[in-house]
């Protein structure tokens, strides 16, 4: 029989790992969709609001599922870590706080008027709608991140009876970890939302979608994921740096280093065993990952049996690193190589859209892949050096925490698989959806500017 | 500079507020759709439309309330999810199926639409009705005898009921013809409902409870105690005569049994507060013993106070935009 430790701890990564997969698309969502109202705006070509209409109801729908799973998240801390709030609530109260108060309410207030009130207020309304319910993801990605770093790295605090104090609220938000973080995920959403909007743009493409704005919005989604993805090599290079640098024992169990040592290969595949405390099967670069960790051939790298007892679990750190590098290097080349089609000619041919389709949910592999890495490292501990997972768990019967998760398990399985048909439905059903008539073209006479006098009047009715 | 005892009151006054915004705003929408028809397909679009600009933000304040829980009261938190934690984590399933039924139902094919609308009553119901369980549990002081199971069971009914009241109200409000006729039978018979719940909670509750017979009987509640239970019944009252005779000529009026509910639920929530305070756990704990370190409240305190005219100016702006009768949602 599982114990409660371990059935919260498999309830905690369910929830999460289930909840971070709509967030990571729709901070960079929002984003796509404010840039493609904008072009509407500027330009007047009704193509801009085509795919600003498919794309606003897939933002829809991952919202409304990241709200939903986000709300179990927000129970969580209470009913299976009471340690935690308990040790460190002074500090991770008012920065959860933070995320409701000026995030939550802006994306969910504004989500209204950017889902439906395109008829009802004024363009610039409507624009700045998308602009805030933008603004009101990367704000909800800020605080959550100043909280996971500041669990990584904790400053800024002093302990008073065994219970965290605040001391420095500058320190705490801009712990020593956060930037990296938080720059890192940023681009992974964005890597995330252009991956997504090329695969399922290719699939309709591919069910005979030949109107503008499927292959628009694949061009769009292309070009930016090969302009972020080297911009996220460089993120992800420095946030390693910055973890090796506070979190040794994370990076000896990313890059598998048993003993202390200088001059230490970069590992491309390995099985460690942690039970004999070595690797197998090991296919290795000399010096190389002294080289990246310390700029140095002859850099010394602290092993794990530096950090006995200490450390993370190795198996599941190390191969997620790899998993998440791996599916890194496949989108960077799937970006450049499309990018290199798109710019030389103007159609591509069907393996290649076949290619970009199955990268759909490439960046969803990457996302929970580094996530875990950053996570399962952390391991032992909840807050590094402050608190270990073990201290916080709930006192419970295991039979309630194993009814909950049976029941999460079930309703996130089942979400999840409607999720995935009703996003390819929806792109079936824009197939048969008319191309673009010349009549709803002669707005793009008054442009730039057509869209500001356009709807200015709102036809709302008066209320009895 | 606030002095440190008043922050446990300041906090306790926001979590007030956000536990009772919340009642009020996504007890309208979880009452649409715990009335949700399933046999007339337009009915329940228009319904549904009503309240889709609104759900997000207002399922929010439920993050909010929960939220400030955790954030100044820490230890109450614990015990109070601990003890809820079958109820909170069925709560949560129902508020996931009908937060996602909502999109659902409007992207996928015609056949799957009537699959998910059922999804989105039942999820509204299994909510709302853990919701009113949990209260119940909360009032008996998390005791597990089986009078406190009972009146559990009976505040659940009476939550749901609650809420379909007030769903009606807000479909009165936002509709025309013969679906606001509708609502109004609905009306009629979940405010019958709710007479009778608001009845035998005001005897069960101190008959069961000797913290709060204590409390009734003492001054200066005795006067609230008296004051909450007439005026409530008032505007019961009213409520059931201005249904009787709506709707009225040029559909004056149509917003009267929404807010009437509204004060409604004003009233049974100060109740129920002046019944406890300053217990945040009937019996256990009190605000004072449970609140954060002073430091962290004003960190959070500071933000709050700049932020809120914020929200509620947004929040507002939101309402403007959508004001009047409800048509058909699209998506742009």
């Amino acid at each position: 029989m599982l114990d409660v430790f371990m059935l919260s701890r498999m309830q905690f990564a369910a929830n999460i790992s289930f909840h971070i997969l709509f967030p990571t698309i729709t901070i960079a969502l929002g984003w796509f969709l404010f840039y493609f109202k904008l072009r509407f705006n500027l330009s007047g070509h009704p193509v801009w609001m085509r795919i600003y209409r498919f794309w606003v109801k897939v933002f829809a729908l991952t919202f409304a599922l990241g709200v939903v799973s986000g709300i179990t998240m927000s129970f969580q801390f209470g009913t299976n870590w009471p340690g935690f709030m308990e040790k460190v609530g002074n500090i991770a109260g008012p920065l959860l706080g933070y995320e409701v108060l000026t995030a939550f309410f802006l994306e969910a207030t504004f989500l209204g008027i950017m889902l439906f009130g395109f008829n009802r207020v004024p363009n610039w309304v409507h624009t700045t709608a998308t602009l805030l319910v933008s603004v009101g993801t990367t704000l909800s990605a800020f605080w959550i991140l100043v909280l996971n770093s500041w669990m990584q790295t904790p400053v800024g605090f002093e302990l008073r009876d065994g219970v965290v104090h605040a001391t420095d609220w500058m320190a705490i938000i801009f712990n020593p970890s956060f930037p990296y973080r938080f720059v890192h995920v940023l681009l992974a959403s964005g890597l995330t939302a252009a991956f997504l909007i090329a695969g399922i743009s290719a699939y309709r493409l591919l069910r005979g979608d030949n109107k503008q704005a499927p292959f628009l919005a694949l061009k769009t989604a292309v070009y930016v994921a090969a302009t972020l993805i080297p911009l996220q090599i460089i993120a992800g290079d420095l946030h390693g740096l910055n973890t090796f640098e506070h979190q040794p024992a994370k990076v000896a169990a990313m890059e598998g280093v048993w003993e202390t040592k200088k001059g230490v290969p970069l590992l491309l595949f390995a099985i460690p065993d942690e039970e004999n405390r070595t690797n197998h099967f090991e296919i290795a670069i000399p010096k190389l990952a002294s080289l990246i960790l310390t700029h140095e051939l002859d850099g010394e790298i602290k092993g794990l049996n530096d950090f006995e007892g200490e450390h993370p679990p190795v198996g599941a750190v190390f191969y997620s690193f790899r998993i998440m590098l791996g599916v890194g290097m496949l989108m960077l080349l799937t970006a450049w190589f499309v990018s290199a089609k798109l710019l030389r000619k103007q159609t591509l041919q069907k393996n290649i859209l076949w290619g970009l389709v199955g990268m759909t949910f490439s960046g969803w592999i990457a996302t929970l892949a580094g996530w875990y890495v950053t996570e399962i490292g952390r391991q032992p501990y909840l807050v590094s050096g402050v608190l270990k997972t073990s201290e916080a768990v709930t006192d419970i019967a295991p039979g309630n925490v194993l009814f909950s998760l049976i029941l999460y398990l079930s309703v996130y399985g089942v979400l999840l698989i409607a999720y995935l048909r009703t996003l390819f439905l929806m792109a079936r059903r824009a197939v048969e959806i008319e191309e673009i008539q010349p009549a709803e073209r002669k707005t793009q006479k008054n442009s730039p500017f057509y869209s500001m006098a356009h709807h200015s009047i709102n036809n709302r009715e008066v209320n009895p | 500079m606030i002095p440190d005892t008043y922050l446990p009151i300041i906090f306790a006054g926001l979590m007030a507020l956000s536990v009772i915004v919340y009642a009020i705003l996504d007890g309208y929408d979880l009452g649409v759709g715990i009335l949700l028809p399933l046999d007339n397909d337009q009915h329940s679009d228009k319904m549904i439309a009503s309240i889709g600009p609104f759900w997000d933000a207002n399922e929010t304040w439920l993050v909010l309330a929960v939220g400030l829980l955790l954030i100044a009261f820490p230890s109450a938190h614990n015990v109070i999810l601990k003890e809820l934690y079958i109820p909170s984590a069925i709560m949560l399933v129902g508020l996931i199926l009908r937060g996602v039924a909502f999109d659902f139902r409007a992207k996928v094919a015609q056949t799957d639409k009537h699959r998910w609308n059922q999804v989105f009553k039942a999820g509204s119901i299994i909510a709302s009705a853990s919701q009113g369980y949990m209260l119940g549990c909360f009032v008996m002081g998390f005791e597990s005898s089986s009078y406190a199971i009972a009146f559990s069971l009976l505040s659940a009914l009476g939550v749901t009921c609650a809420y379909a009241l007030i769903g009606s109200g807000w479909l009165i409000l936002k509709t025309t013809e013969d679906l606001q006729l509708r609502a109004i039978a609905w009306a009629k018979l979940t405010g019958k409902i709710s007479f009778i719940g608001i009845l035998a909670v005001c005897i069960v509750n101190p008959l069961i409870n000797p913290l709060v017979y204590e409390r009734w009987i003492s001054a200066p509640f005795i006067y609230f105690a008296a004051i909450i239970p007439i005026a409530s019944f008032a505007l019961l009252l009213a409520g059931h005569f201005i249904l009787k005779r709506l709707p009225f000529e040029g559909d004056k009026g149509c917003w009267l049994p929404f807010f009437i509910t509204l004060f409604l639920f004003v009233l049974c929530f100060s109740g129920l507060a002046f019944s406890f305070y300053p217990y945040v756990v009937p019996g256990q704990l009190t605000i004072f013993e449970a609140a954060s370190a002073p430091e962290s409240l004003r960190f959070i305190l500071y933000g709050a106070v700049f932020v809120l005219p914020f929200i509620l100016a947004y929040t507002m702006f939101s309402y403007r935009v959508f004001w009047g009768k409800t048509k058909d949602l699209n998506y742009y």
